[in-house]
């Protein structure tokens, strides 16, 4: 009995296994398949097509996901430790908008968004981009800086403080290393978040050298009026989630950790 | 979810009378620290997150258009959305596909959380298998579909003729409005099934194993353990898992708008695409507004309401 559900566990599993990562292994194999047997004819095409991806594409979008990452990191650290350390008027009032984000879809305000960025002449820029993929991950973001900058030992802050480092010193040398696991997760999850956004660029950006690459593979498929290049555009899908991939075997631990405890609590 | 978080402001000390002066002191000064690391994250906040709300209000009682100066006209925009045949159509199709991801994604993802509840042999493999497709951006992951369901170079279509259900040629994510449906449903269970089935993970890991050892020893069932035990004990995960995506089907763009183009007919056009079109191709921002105002309304208050639940549960 107990044999027979152990063989019903690991032959389920196993062909559910197969299931979810046939998608991945055949778009990888898919990607390097051609006419006569197996090459990096669908990746030239993608790369040299007219309609295909550029290298400005490439850019744009390391560049998007660098200065989200970068200015998530830095916003969530200030502001963790803010709410996690320090009593301020105002301070639960902005705490509570700010994970009042998650409750609002993006999808909805993103048409004022888009006229705002006009205003502010950030309309169809990296920069305008980055500024609201970074709000998008502040309530996570925040959250997690602040749950981290918690659990820091008010001994460590204040024996520091005692020796004279000032405040920011503090931050900086003290209390950044004790975050880092937090900071890991926080900066891991803006850069999955930016490098593959598609709804927020294709609504930011207008011309097609400011396109991500996401949005230029998907063109792709838009622009095509005949018939849709599926090799290339298999081509495009695995540049697109294989440094996702890397990090994923990387850093799935943090990643899986530091995701259920925000779950449990959130 | 948000009281939960919130922890007690920490007790001060009682500081002897001398040295209150100087501690006060240092409150403030602390207290101006604090608003100084907070400042980036307020102005964010308001900047990026409550004006383009209060925006988004005010652009909907207007005539907005892309390129010429809006027009106060409230509250046309929204009389105007009862009157579109798109925005109806596409609303029974978002509650129609939500209903049925909600539905089937739970099924998968609970089934999957309890396939790999206990540490056995390989079980860590499953669940990164299971759980790999997240990795994957859900824009890429709409793309590797259209490849795989395409008759090109997909390889579904002849592996299902060999099999012999089908004959001939079938276009899935076009060739009829349940086809391409069910097409967005299977890519969206391959996508999400992992990370839902680890959240829910978590909440029958947080199920002390002292219980089901007692069930055991009454000598209950496994059905009877599972609906007696499992499932009022998981509960509040349940509810998170189905807020999330009763949630994101309600918002279903990428799916559609990439794998069947909202075709065949409009039959698979959702209502985020409708806000979409309204915008950037018929170029009429204040109704696209007030469709944005009407489902942020609407997930807003199903969001209170789930959490209202989900506090008196926890509690």
């Amino acid at each position: 009995m107990l044999n027979r559900s152990r063989l019903g566990y690991s032959v389920t599993g196993a062909a559910l296994a197969i299931l979810f990562l046939f998608p991945l292994l055949w778009s990888g194999w898919a990607s390097v398949r051609t006419g006569s047997g197996f090459g990096l004819e669908n990746y030239d095409r993608l790369f040299t097509s007219d309609n295909g991806v550029s290298l400005r594409n490439v850019v744009n979008s390391v560049v998007v996901s660098g200065l989200t990452v970068a200015g998530t990191l830095l916003v969530a650290t200030f502001g963790g430790y803010a709410f996690g350390r320090f009593r301020f008027p105002g301070r639960d009032v902005l705490f509570l908008v700010t994970l009042a984000i998650l409750m609002v879809p993006y999808a909805t305000i993103l048409i004022a968004l888009y006229v705002l960025l006009g205003w502010i002449g950030l309309e169809d820029s990296l920069i305008g981009l980055s500024l609201v993929l970074i709000m998008f991950q502040l309530p996570f973001s925040i959250f997690m800086m602040r749950n981290s900058f918690e659990a820091v030992p008010r001994e460590l802050e204040e024996s520091a403080q005692m020796d004279g480092c000032a405040s920011f010193g503090t931050l900086v040398r003290i209390m950044l290393p004790a975050v880092r696991p937090g900071l890991i997760t926080v900066g891991l999850f803006a850069f999955l978040t930016s490098w593959s956004e598609f709804f927020a660029p294709l609504i930011l950006l207008n011309s097609t050298d400011k396109f991500t690459t996401t949005l230029a593979v998907v063109n792709m498929r838009t622009a095509s009026h005949g018939s849709i290049d599926y090799a290339a555009l298999e081509a495009g899908v695995v540049f697109m989630a294989v440094p996702c991939l890397i990090l994923f075997a990387f850093m799935q631990r943090s990643y899986v950790r530091g995701f259920t405890s925000g779950a449990i609590k959130g | 979810m948000m009281t939960t978080v919130i922890t007690p402001l920490r007790e001060e000390r009682v500081e002897p009378p001398a040295a209150r002066r100087r501690g006060l002191r240092r409150q403030t000064r602390r207290a101006w620290l604090g608003v100084a690391y907070a400042s980036p994250t307020a102005v964010m906040v308001v900047l990026f997150f409550l004006v383009p709300l209060a925006l988004v209000g005010w652009m909907s009682l207007h005539r907005w258009p892309l390129l010429a100066p809006p027009t106060l006209n409230a509250p046309d925009n929204f009389t105007g959305i009862g009157d579109n045949d798109l925005v109806r159509s596409a609303t029974w199709f978002t509650i129609k596909y939500t209903v049925i991801i909600t539905v089937l994604l739970f099924t998968v993802s609970l089934g999957l959380a309890l396939l790999v509840q206990h540490r056995r042999r390989g079980v860590g493999f499953f669940r990164t298998a299971f759980f790999l497709p997240m990795a994957v951006g859900f824009a890429s992951a709409s793309l590797l579909f259209l490849g795989l369901l395409s008759d090109e170079i997909g390889p579904v279509s002849d592996l299902l003729r060999k099999v012999g259900l089908i004959d001939g040629y079938v276009s899935w994510t076009s060739g009829s409005a349940n086809s391409a449906l069910g097409s967005a449903v299977v890519l969206v269970l391959w996508r999400f099934a992992g990370f839902n089935m680890l959240i829910l993970l978590t909440g029958l890991q947080a199920i002390p194993p002292e219980i089901y050892e007692a069930a055991r020893v009454d000598g209950a069932s496994r059905w009877q353990t599972f609906r007696r035990i499992t499932l009022p004990l998981l509960r509040p995960t349940i509810a998170l898992v189905l807020t999330l995506m009763v949630t994101g089907s309600l918002l279903a763009f990428d799916q559609f708008w990439i794998l069947t183009r909202g075709g065949p007919d409009n039959s698979t056009t959702s209502l985020v695409m409708v806000i979409y079109r309204e915008a950037f191709i018929r170029l009429d921002l204040g109704s696209a507004a007030a469709i944005s105002v009407v489902l942020l309304v609407v997930l807003v208050a199903f969001n209170v309401i789930q959490l209202g639940v989900l506090r008196r549960r926890s509690n």
